[in-house]
């Protein structure tokens, strides 16, 4: 199989990413399960980093890690330093809340509010008390950057939850972009969408790269191809110490290297599909 | 219509039994006394109806909200109790309804519920909705009693005794409307940088609250029809006034009801069968309006 990469090469892609947000010897465990495994990674500023790997790899993991949501999960525990701007999200004075606002997630299964569209949009600003002059407008330009204004700008006061599976997830979107964080993940946000509607969120990463930096989640090894400049390889292998599986960081690279010129051979297997 | 029914059920089950190459007696003969025992129980609530029906229906006129209890059967009416019954509800909603509401969200949303002091309070909250509703006026006359209150006959005292009754049914409704909302409705707001309390306030509990709306409005409706608490509570008075306050006297609907079956005239039986015609009209709208709503609000997601 052969998958052509469509994404920056060459010169306006730098060799090694401008890390703003980074992973250094981060291990994640629930309770005494180690996931993930002594991944050091950075995401580079103003890039699409693809985190690809078979299912149970602790792909999901790792990005509620870059965010802190696994805070929420009993038992889960990160060592290690996540670095945002230089400083450890996990630090002694850093304000969970604070990290979750400036690097927001949009998640697999498109999770609207019970609330009017307008609602769910103002939702994020409202909570952090950013203060605005027209809430109206603030509504309406994270719409358009997500692509959803020109379907929903008529039915604004109407629930969220009548829209399409992919404007519902356009709409997540634009409530991310709304409180205006640095960082967007994404844990596949595709995988409950149509072809079309996929293809719709992809034009999207394109528009909202030169603005945020993005991590995005995929089983869809095309889709990583499409849209990433850098892909990260991931596999779970079984731990020396406990004979546990855990999660390792194989190979990171521009897609194109990745996808073209694997170094490992664990990462050729998968993408040529022999494996996982 | 219900011999039909069995019919159906035990064709089935034979059908199914005889399919699967064993064809046994026992699970039918379950089946008719189950059958069985539902006609019973239906036969008498049918026949209660209807005979309150047949006695009350002459004097379900204006005279019951108009009048007061009197000697005669003919100038009485239930005014005090209807007005009492009022008075004695609205309490209890203003105590139970805030205070079971955040009850639950603590429970649900705010504490650890791997601890050992939560799980005990769980537990309890469990066995306080099963214990009869006499121990709840007993519970409440002790405390007046180690309080040194003399005049138990207060409106504020019967809500008392019946805001403890419904707390926990309240509270339990709350905690699995909650529970209901679905995590990812939590999480997309906490991803966006909101509290646990904000999520909460603006979340997870608005969109809980049909589901609030309607184990409270059958809680309440549970108080309403509740009359051993309160008689033990002295609310059996012979009133000729309007109940004006937390503190005034009172008396409701059960309790008239209980106290008019008990005289020997045949028009204070008939005042008893009003009564409990307008009771049971209340009470079959509030399950009605809570059947309603959860109907309109079920599973939006
Ligand atoms: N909440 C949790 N509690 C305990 N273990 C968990 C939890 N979530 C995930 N795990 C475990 O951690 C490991 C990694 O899971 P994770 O969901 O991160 O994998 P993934 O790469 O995202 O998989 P998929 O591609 O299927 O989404 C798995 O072994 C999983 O069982
Ligand atoms: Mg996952």
């Amino acid at each position: 199989m052969v998958i052509h990469t469509s994404v920056r090469t060459g010169a306006s892609l730098p060799d090694k990413p401008y890390g703003q947000l980074a992973c250094e010897q981060v291990d994640v465990y629930y309770g005494s399960f180690r996931a993930v495994t002594d991944v050091s990674l950075a995401f580079g500023i103003n890039e699409i980093t693809a985190l690809i790997g078979p299912s149970g790899c602790g792909k999901s993991t790792l990005l509620r890690s870059l965010n802190r949501m696994n805070d929420l999960i009993d038992g889960a525990r990160v060592e290690g330093r996540v670095t945002f701007m230089g400083e450890d999200i996990y630090g002694k004075r850093v304000d969970a809340i604070e990290v979750r606002r400036r690097i927001g997630m949009v998640f697999q299964k498109p999770n609207p509010f019970p609330k009017s569209i307008f609602d769910n949009i103002a939702y994020g600003p409202r909570v952090n008390g950013i203060r605005v002059d027209s809430m109206s407008d603030l509504v309406e330009e994270a719409l358009t950057k997500a692509a959803l204004w020109d379907e929903v700008k008529d039915k604004l006061k109407q629930s969220a939850l009548g829209l399409s599976g992919g404007q519902q997830q356009r709409l997540c979107i634009a409530r991310t972009i709304a409180v205006k964080p640095d960082v967007i993940l994404m844990d596949e946000p595709c995988s409950a969408l149509d072809p079309i509607a996929t293809a719709r969120i992809e034009d999207l990463m394109h528009d909202l790269r030169r603005e945020y930096t993005i991590v995005i989640v995929t089983h869809n090894m095309q889709q990583a191809a499409r849209v990433a400049d850098r892909t990260a390889f991931f596999t779970a292998q079984v731990d020396e110490g406990n004979g546990d599986r855990t999660g390792v960081l194989v190979e990171y690279g521009k897609t194109a290297q990745i996808f073209e010129n694997p170094t490992d051979r664990r990462t050729e297997d998968y993408i040529s599909g022999r494996f996982g | 219509m219900a011999t039909y029914g069995i019919g159906r059920v035990v064709e089935r089950s034979l059908a199914g039994r005889s399919r699967g190459g064993e064809l046994s007696f026992r699970p039918v003969l379950f089946l008719i006394g189950l059958w069985f025992c539902l006609f019973f129980a239906l036969l008498f609530l049918v026949v209660l109806v209807v005979t309150t029906f047949v006695d009350g229906a002459g004097r379900l006129d204006l005279r019951l909200f108009t009048e007061y209890p009197a000697a005669a059967p003919e100038r009485a009416g239930a005014r005090p109790a209807i007005l009492g019954s009022l008075w004695v509800i609205g309490t209890t909603a203003l105590m139970a309804v805030p205070l079971g509401i955040a009850a639950a969200v603590h429970l649900e949303e705010f504490a650890d519920q791997k601890n050992w002091f939560n799980r005990i309070i769980e537990i309890n909250v469990q066995n306080l909705a099963a214990i009869p509703s006499i121990v709840y006026g007993m519970l409440t006359l002790s405390a007046l009693a180690l309080l040194g209150v003399a005049n138990k006959n207060m409106v504020w005292v019967g809500a008392l005794a019946l805001a403890m009754l419904i707390l926990p049914v309240i509270i339990i409704a709350t905690r699995e409307a909650l529970r209901a909302v679905p995590r990812e409705i939590r999480q997309g707001s906490l991803a966006l940088g909101a509290t646990l309390l904000q999520t909460t306030l603006r979340n997870t509990l608005p969109a809980a609250i049909p589901g609030i709306a309607t184990g409270t409005i059958l809680a309440l409706s549970r108080a309403l029809g509740e009359a051993a608490p309160l008689l033990l509570l002295g609310g059996l008075v012979y009133l000729t006034f309007d109940p004006n306050g937390l503190a005034s006297g009172y008396t409701t609907m059960p309790i008239q009801i209980f106290n008019w079956t008990g005289r020997p005239q045949d028009g204070f039986h008939e005042l008893a069968a009003a009564t409990s015609i307008l009771l049971l009209v209340i009470l079959v709208a509030m399950n009605a309006i809570a059947i309603i709503i959860r109907n309109r609000f079920q599973k939006r997601w």
